[in-house]
């Protein structure tokens, strides 16, 4: 009897570890189909990406981690299919594991765009080490760069290219960058500020097609207006779509990714899953929600974990998630929607401010610019259902870190 | 190569080797240090690898920026003023030998 973990991704580990440090001592078994040992995400499309950055990898854990916590990584490895009477998951190695109780950390893989020129050379994603290393070194020769999609990847690699010397074009089909994680108040100022640093952000224009160069590899982006923009390097960042087809051919629920309750225990109790992966109720938006961020998938990794070791609560995390677009430092607690009541605090003449988000007048939501002390108010503040009236947090001079002192302190 | 020590809550010490420049945070992930989690990669954004820094080195640590200084409030475990975030210090040879207490929490 054992736990067996499909992934190993933030989301994987975490269980795995915190399965060990819980007590667990029954075998666990981490299956992660890259070959790498399993690694840090979120440098991929920052620092890594950086003329100065340092191209090594950060492990997410250290190889004597595994040996240490008698953990068996099989990396290299795809599972292929879940039998769930004889509670067994098949490799595609023709190994078969059986299990008591099984993680699905399967993630998410990147959409792909269908249009012409989609497959030529020069045009990639960017979601693996693989990616980073082979974007890493394209950027030390690409001059016209297009990025596909203006979403948190996208804006974070076009900031990178235009920190190597590129010439930056990003199209993005819809009215604004970011619209499906920012306010409209948030993604209108990002619009602005990577405007004015010299990437060509365009607007409600997507991508048609891509021209093939003379050397075979692309040579330009045409756009869904009809412009031609020359492009030695692509990239496309048009989201993600979750890693749920194990378990709808297991009969597992799926919908937007894997359904889970509140436990993060699938229709299946013998089965979870967690991370970008999992449709979970969440209390913070008040419906199922997928989330694609480290914090989510630790967290989700942590809770896992106690659930399997019998400790059955709901899963309330406040979600956290941050993004870094050259000298810009985007952190955002909460879930907000387009069409939340927003207060600003703070200067965003001077790059510094939070936009405060509401819901029926409940603070539920704050996205932060350069301002990380706002935003750990808001992640405490959102943890205990309290935040400012609106009406408060207008008033000139309205610190949130100060409120968060005094409320949590009364509360205390 | 300089040394770090990572001292625990319960008293037992991890010392570790590392390539000049390397990070509190990362020299501990690398070296499989319990109580160190660094979740964002090192970016200064999660405050999970909060060190409290033994005072006979504090001249040698870099200063600390705003936004260090900003998500220090926002630790765990208290902060103190021996506090830093792991990933914001590197360790060179000024820092060699250098001894930091590991927090009892970071999430």
């Amino acid at each position: 009897m054992s736990v067996v973990i499909i992934g190993g991704g933030h989301a994987g580990l975490q269980v795995a570890d915190s399965l060990r440090s819980g007590g667990y001592t029954k075998p666990v078994i981490i299956i992660e189909d890259e070959p790498e040992l399993p690694y840090q995400r979120p440098p991929l499309s920052k620092d890594y990406l950086a003329a100065s950055g340092n191209p090594e990898p950060l492990p997410l854990r250290t190889p004597s981690f595994y040996q240490d916590k008698d953990i068996d990584l099989r990396a290299g490895v795809r599972a292929t299919d879940i039998d769930r009477d004889a509670s067994t998951v098949t490799l595609s190695d023709g190994s078969v594991l059986n299990y008591e109780h099984l993680v699905l950390a399967t993630g998410a893989r990147n959409r792909e765009l269908a249009c012409a020129g989609a497959t030529l050379e020069g045009v990639r994603g960017l979601k693996t080490l693989e990616d980073a290393r082979a974007l890493h070194s394209a950027l030390a020769t690409a001059r016209n760069v297009v990025v596909v999609g203006a979403g948190f990847i996208g804006l974070e690699f076009a900031a990178a290219a235009h920190a190597h010397g590129c010439s930056v074009t990003v199209l993005e089909f819809a009215p604004r960058p970011m619209g499906r994680a920012l306010t409209p108040t948030t993604a209108e100022w990002f619009a602005r500020k990577h405007q004015e640093s010299g990437i060509q952000l365009r607007l409600n224009e997507g991508i048609d097609h891509f021209d093939v160069g003379p050397d075979g590899r692309v040579g330009a982006a045409v756009s869904t207006a009809g412009t031609t923009y020359p492009a030695d390097l692509v990239v496309v960042g048009i989201g993600v779509v979750p890693n749920d087809d194990i378990a709808a051919r297991a009969g597992l629920q799926t919908q937007n990714g894997i359904l889970v309750e509140s436990t993060l225990r699938t229709s299946d109790p013998s089965i979870l899953a967690i991370g970008d992966c999992a449709s979970y109720p969440s209390v913070h938006t008040g419906a199922v929600t997928r989330l694609e961020s480290v914090q989510n998938a630790a967290a989700h990794g942590r809770h896992a974990a106690q659930t399997i070791l019998g400790t059955l609560t709901n899963y309330t995390d406040v979600p956290w998630f941050w993004s870094t677009q050259g000298k810009l430092r985007l952190q955002m607690a909460g879930i907000a929607q387009a069409d939340d009541d927003v207060v600003v605090i703070g200067n965003p003449g001077a790059a510094a401010f939070s936009v405060l988000c509401y819901r029926d007048g409940q603070l539920v939501a704050v996205e932060s610019v350069n301002a990380p002390a706002d935003h750990m108010a808001a992640r405490k503040l959102l943890a205990a259902g309290r935040g400012p009236d609106p009406a408060e947090a207008a008033v000139a001079g309205f610190s949130l870190k100060e409120y968060a002192r005094a409320a949590l302190l009364a509360a205390a | 190569m300089p040394t770090i020590t990572y001292v625990q809550p319960s008293g037992q010490s991890d010392t570790v080797t590392v390539e000049d420049n390397t990070s509190l945070m990362r020299a501990a992930v690398a070296n499989n240090v319990n109580g160190i989690v660094g979740e964002c990669g090192g970016q200064a954004m999660c405050a999970t690898c909060h060190v409290y820094v033994r005072p006979e080195f504090a001249d040698a640590l870099p200063d600390i920026s705003e936004d260090e200084e900003e998500m220090l409030d926002c630790t765990t475990a208290e902060r103190t003023d021996a506090s830093r975030l792991g990933c914001q210090v590197r360790v060179s040879t000024e820092l060699d030998g250098i001894v930091v207490d590991i927090p009892e929490g970071q999430v």
